[in-house]
Order: C-alpha cells, then sequence, then structure tokens
C-alpha cells in the first residue's frame, strides 16, 4: 500500500514529459527515412538475386555499403521506438517490460550483426 | 481517499464497437506494415551476414531469400516499406496541423492505398 493520494501519485505522468521525446525521436527518423528508404531501394534492390561475388563487390563500394548502414542504424532505431507504443498499448506489467527489453535487444542485434558484415565486405 | 478499483476500471470502448472506415483502417495497417517490417530487416540482416561469412553460406542464404517464399516477404517488405513511408509522411502532414479535416484525411488514406502499390510495382520493374 502506497502511501500517496491519487492527485499526487498521478503528477507528473502526463503527455509533457518523456512522452514529447519519444514522439520527436520518431518524427526525425521518420523524415530522415523518407531520404533514405528510396536510396536504400537503389543501392539493395538491384544486387538481390546476383551471385556471391557481386553481392561483395557491391557492398564495398561507398554509397550502398554506406546507405545500407544508415538504413539499419535509423531504421531499427525507428522501429525500436515504434513497437514499443505497440506493446504499451497491448500488453501490461511484466509482459510489457520483458516484451521491450527483448524488442530492444533485437533491434539492437540486428544493427549491430549488419554493420558487422557491412564492415567486413566494405574494409 | 476514494481509492477502491485501482486498477480495475472498464476500458473505453476499442476497435469492435466502431464501423471500419477508411482512417482507422489505414492507420491499423500503418502500424501493422511497420512492426511486420522486422521480420524483412531480419531477413536482409542475415542475408548480407552470409554474404560477408563465405561462399557456400552465401549459397544457402541465398536460396532461401529468392525462394518462393523468400521472395514473397521481400515483395511484402517492398510494398509495407513504401506504406509505411506515405502513412508516416500523412502523420507528419497532421502533426503540422494541417490534413485533418475528414475529407482530406480520406483522401490521403487513398493515396496512400493506391500509392504504395504503384511504387511497389516501380521498383520491381526499375530494379
Amino acid at each position: 500500500m502506497a502511501f500517496v493520494t491519487d492527485r499526487k501519485r498521478a503528477a507528473g505522468l502526463g503527455s509533457t514529459k518523456s512522452g514529447t521525446e519519444q514522439h520527436w525521436h520518431m518524427q526525425v527518423t521518420s523524415v530522415i527515412l523518407l531520404v533514405l528508404v528510396p536510396l536504400f531501394l537503389i543501392a539493395f534492390g538491384p544486387v538481390v538475386g546476383e551471385d556471391f561475388a557481386a553481392v561483395q563487390a557491391q557492398f564495398a563500394r561507398p554509397f550502398p555499403a554506406l546507405v545500407t548502414a544508415a538504413m539499419l542504424v535509423v531504421g531499427l532505431n525507428h522501429f525500436r521506438h515504434g513497437v514499443q507504443v505497440l506493446i504499451e498499448d497491448y500488453a501490461q506489467g511484466t509482459t510489457r517490460h520483458v516484451l521491450i527489453i527483448a524488442m530492444i535487444a533485437v533491434s539492437y542485434g540486428a544493427m549491430l550483426t549488419g554493420l558487422y558484415a557491412l564492415a567486413r565486405m566494405a574494409l | 481517499m476514494a481509492d477502491v478499483n485501482r486498477g480495475n476500471r472498464p476500458l473505453s470502448p476499442h476497435l469492435q464497437v466502431y464501423r471500419p472506415q477508411l482512417t482507422s483502417m489505414t492507420s491499423i495497417i500503418n502500424r501493422l506494415t511497420g512492426n511486420a517490417l522486422i521480420f524483412g530487416a531480419l531477413l536482409i540482416v542475415w542475408w548480407l551476414l552470409a554474404a560477408a561469412s563465405g561462399e557456400s553460406y552465401f549459397a544457402f542464404v541465398d536460396g532461401i531469400l529468392t525462394s518462393w517464399f523468400g521472395k514473397l516477404v521481400m515483395l511484402g517488405s517492398i510494398w509495407a516499406l513504401w506504406y509505411h513511408t506515405l502513412g508516416g509522411l500523412r502523420h507528419l502532414w497532421w502533426d503540422s496541423l494541417r490534413g485533418l479535416e475528414i475529407e482530406t484525411a480520406e483522401k490521403l488514406g487513398w493515396a496512400i492505398i493506391i500509392g504504395s502499390v504503384v511504387l511497389t510495382i516501380l521498383t520491381v520493374i526499375v530494379l
């Protein structure tokens, strides 16, 4: 039993706190992704279905490597915050926390794996 | 203090009590596409890792990516990517307090649906 009144318990939890920060983060990443998505499709699209040597040669070039790296970093950061909104809408309590942490791990895991693969091909 | 029924209050009416509308459906699909894109993303990351690992492993993963199932996931991801991009553009437009009239919002909804299909076909043809 918490010794605080209902009003005190609710104070400071309004949308003017960290909620705006997350919304701003989604706006920033979505604006950047508006540019990155077409660039990524141009860099990545033509090489799908090509052979091993062609794929390695493609990501050894700076433009495809950098655009794909940027897409991974910004895209998966955008996903990390977006999926958190989804989870917070449908899951409560411990399940919510476990799912959010798991999705953060998946986002950064995929990001790091992709960057490692790109680094091996580009450098 | 009134502290009865804490955390056990009735929820406000949700999806099941509303007639489906273009605005709500396009919003639901926007959430769906955005979150489903993780599957395409993970497949591409796996494919990139294979390309950096070696020729035989790449052949294995590339075989999955270019199989009928892999192609289906990729095609779905291209459409989801365009849909979510256009849906995000609409959100940015709404955030600037424009396009919020019902008539305009519905037009924007159709623009997203038609635009995403057209851009997907263009992407498949051009690339």
